[in-house]
């Protein structure tokens, strides 16, 4: 199991890597000045085209650290780089063209509440491209219709469930074809037969759309049922990084009792898909 | 102890006492620094992003049709019952002089003036101020500002900036209908129900009330709508915590609005003065 990320010369960091899509080394970020580091020397690389899910406790910083991915927070010391480039060196314009790069799925779904479904969906659509309202209407309802949303076009958020809402919140990530997907707790707040289609729908994703999958969770399940490797966070640094029989493994005793608590030794997806 | 180190004791004691009451007396004044330096960034981010692409000109149209169309009922309630009133006070004060004539002049200065600009942005920090600050403060605790950020769209563009030109450009032209309707209110409190003859009544309104005193309201009016749209946007864009601060931002919102008009109208109206002075007749 790799402990931690090797080092990685700047040289090497700004090229494109066929395997590692996201290399972050030597991350650190505090929010005030004398308060403590949320993130102390982060190093990890993220595989392209797998599902990395980062794993750990409540108020560890996983969010923070998703955070600098897309360039919504800037790192104190360290850097990230996306295909070799960081996102803390571009200026307003760049960084609007790199966020491109990715689709967020967001912990609540984050959808807006004035709008509708499809007025949600198209919302990156009519804002990043020159797209005809009628080519727009038809990439959103096959996103829709993929994601098994097929009739909900009209309705407002408020109107969806939950898992609902988590699924429209991934067709608006996707509309735009990104490389990568974040998702943030995706599975947070759900029974645990939603839960089990959110997971199905993220692995479906990364396998229909061939994108990078990082997912944000403490869902000790939904991670062993989805995850390619997952890298465990604690105190602000990475823990552990591995498979999950890796993890499950580990002699790593803050890790093997996050595992242990949860009381899951194995998880596997079974059935067929159901609407949550 | 000796009288030495007693001495010395007392001496650390007060210099303690002294630095932190100076401290507590400076802490309002540093939040209050920190404060206008924070919306005064923000309006300057909302001038930068006002001229850079894409123009969303659906967003400035929604939000002066908020801003304006949405509030015009409570604008014209509010101006012709404070025209009224106003003129039923004056009416009665004059009368004591035997000058109720004058009534109509009173009411349009005042109206011009002071009662027609602060009234107006008060009712629009409650409403407008309000309004805003409890949405942005929603979408800024379910996440949805951090979606707009992470879709590559600037939220200060697509939020702030239109909410504040409409703030700018809307809260004259609700002044100036809170003017006509008001002095309409005082016409019939006055001619109609108080007898005053409508020919001196119009005819000291005509000769008293002059153009660039109405002028001098509707400048005025224009950035006490922009302060009450940016305060509102700058306290529902930095709510935190939940339900709790949302409410917190609403009230900041509300408060501050208020306050922040009545303390420019001082330095505005000495400044107005100063630019545009009325010249006797």
């Amino acid at each position: 199991m790799n402990q931690s990320a090797p080092p990685l010369s700047p040289e090497v960091a700004t090229l494109r890597d066929e395997r590692w899509q996201l290399r972050i080394r030597g991350l650190r970020k505090r929010f005030a000045p004398g308060a403590p580091e949320v993130l102390r020397g982060i190093d990890l690389d993220l595989e392209r085209g797998r599902v990395n899910v980062v794993l750990g406790g409540s108020g560890q910083g996983k969010s923070v650290l998703i955070k600098h991915f897309i360039g919504l927070l800037r790192p104190d010391a360290g850097h990230v780089w996306v295909d070799g480039i960081d996102p803390a060196t571009l200026d307003s314009a760049e960084i609007a063209r790199f966020r491109r790069k990715f689709g967020m799925v967001f912990q609540m779904a984050a959808l807006f509440d004035s709008l509708t479904v499809e007025e949600n969906c198209a919302f990156p659509l009519v804002e990043h491209t020159k797209k005809s309202p009628v080519e727009i209407r038809s990439i959103v309802f096959d996103r829709l219709a993929a994601l098994g949303l097929s009739g909900a076009e009209g309705k407002y958020p408020g109107e969806l469930s939950g898992g609902m809402r988590k699924r429209v919140g991934l067709a608006r990530a996707l509309v735009l074809e990104p490389e990568i997907l974040l998702y943030d707790e995706p599975t947070t707040g759900l029974d645990p037969l939603a839960t089990e289609n959110v997971d199905r729908m993220i692995l479906e994703t990364g396998q229909r759309f061939g994108v990078t999958s990082v997912v944000i969770s403490h869902d000790m399940a939904s991670v062993f049922r989805i995850a390619d490797r997952i890298a465990m966070m604690h105190e602000g640094v990475i823990a552990a990084v591995g498979t999950a029989e890796e993890i499950r493994a580990t002699d790593n005793d803050y890790v093997r009792r996050f595992v242990t608590t949860s009381g899951v030794a194995h998880a596997g997806i079974a059935g067929p898909a159901g609407a949550p | 102890m000796s009288l030495q180190s007693l001495g010395a004791s007392i001496g650390s004691e007060v210099v303690r006492g002294l630095r932190e009451s100076g401290l507590a007396i400076l802490r309002p004044l540093s939040a209050f620094a920190r404060g206008t330096g924070d919306h005064l960034i923000l309006l300057a981010q909302c001038m930068v992003w006002l001229f850079r692409r894409p123009f969303r000109a659906r967003l400035f149209v929604q939000a002066m049709a908020y801003h304006g169309i949405g509030s015009l009922p409570i604008i014209l309630l509010v101006g012709t019952f404070t025209g009224m009133v106003t003129a039923l006070q004056s009416v009665n004060a004059f009368r004591l002089l035997k000058a109720e004539s004058f009534s109509g002049s009173a009411v349009g200065l005042a109206l011009a003036v002071e009662l027609g600009p602060v009234l107006t942005a008060l009712m629009l920090s409650g409403r407008v101020g309000a309004g805003i600050a409890t949405e942005l403060g929603t979408m800024r605790i379910t996440e949805q500002i951090d979606a707009l950020e992470a879709m590559a769209v600037s939220p200060i563009q697509y939020l702030a900036t239109p909410r504040v030109v409409a703030g700018f450009l809307m809260t004259p032209l609700l002044t100036l209908i809170f003017f006509v309707v008001g002095m309409m209110g005082a016409y019939f409190v006055a001619v109609v129900v108080l007898g005053v003859d409508h020919g001196a009544f119009v005819e000291n309104f005509r000769w008293h009330v002059d153009p660039v005193h109405v002028a001098q309201g509707l400048i005025k009016s224009a950035f006490f709508g922009l302060a009450v749209a940016l305060i509102g946007c700058r306290q529902g864009y930095s709510a935190t915590g939940g339900g709790r601060g949302v409410g917190l931002a609403t009230t900041r919102a509300v408060v501050g609005g208020s306050v922040t008009v009545i303390a420019i109208d001082y330095f505005l109206t000495d400044i107005l003065l100063a630019l545009l002075p009325v010249m006797p007749q």
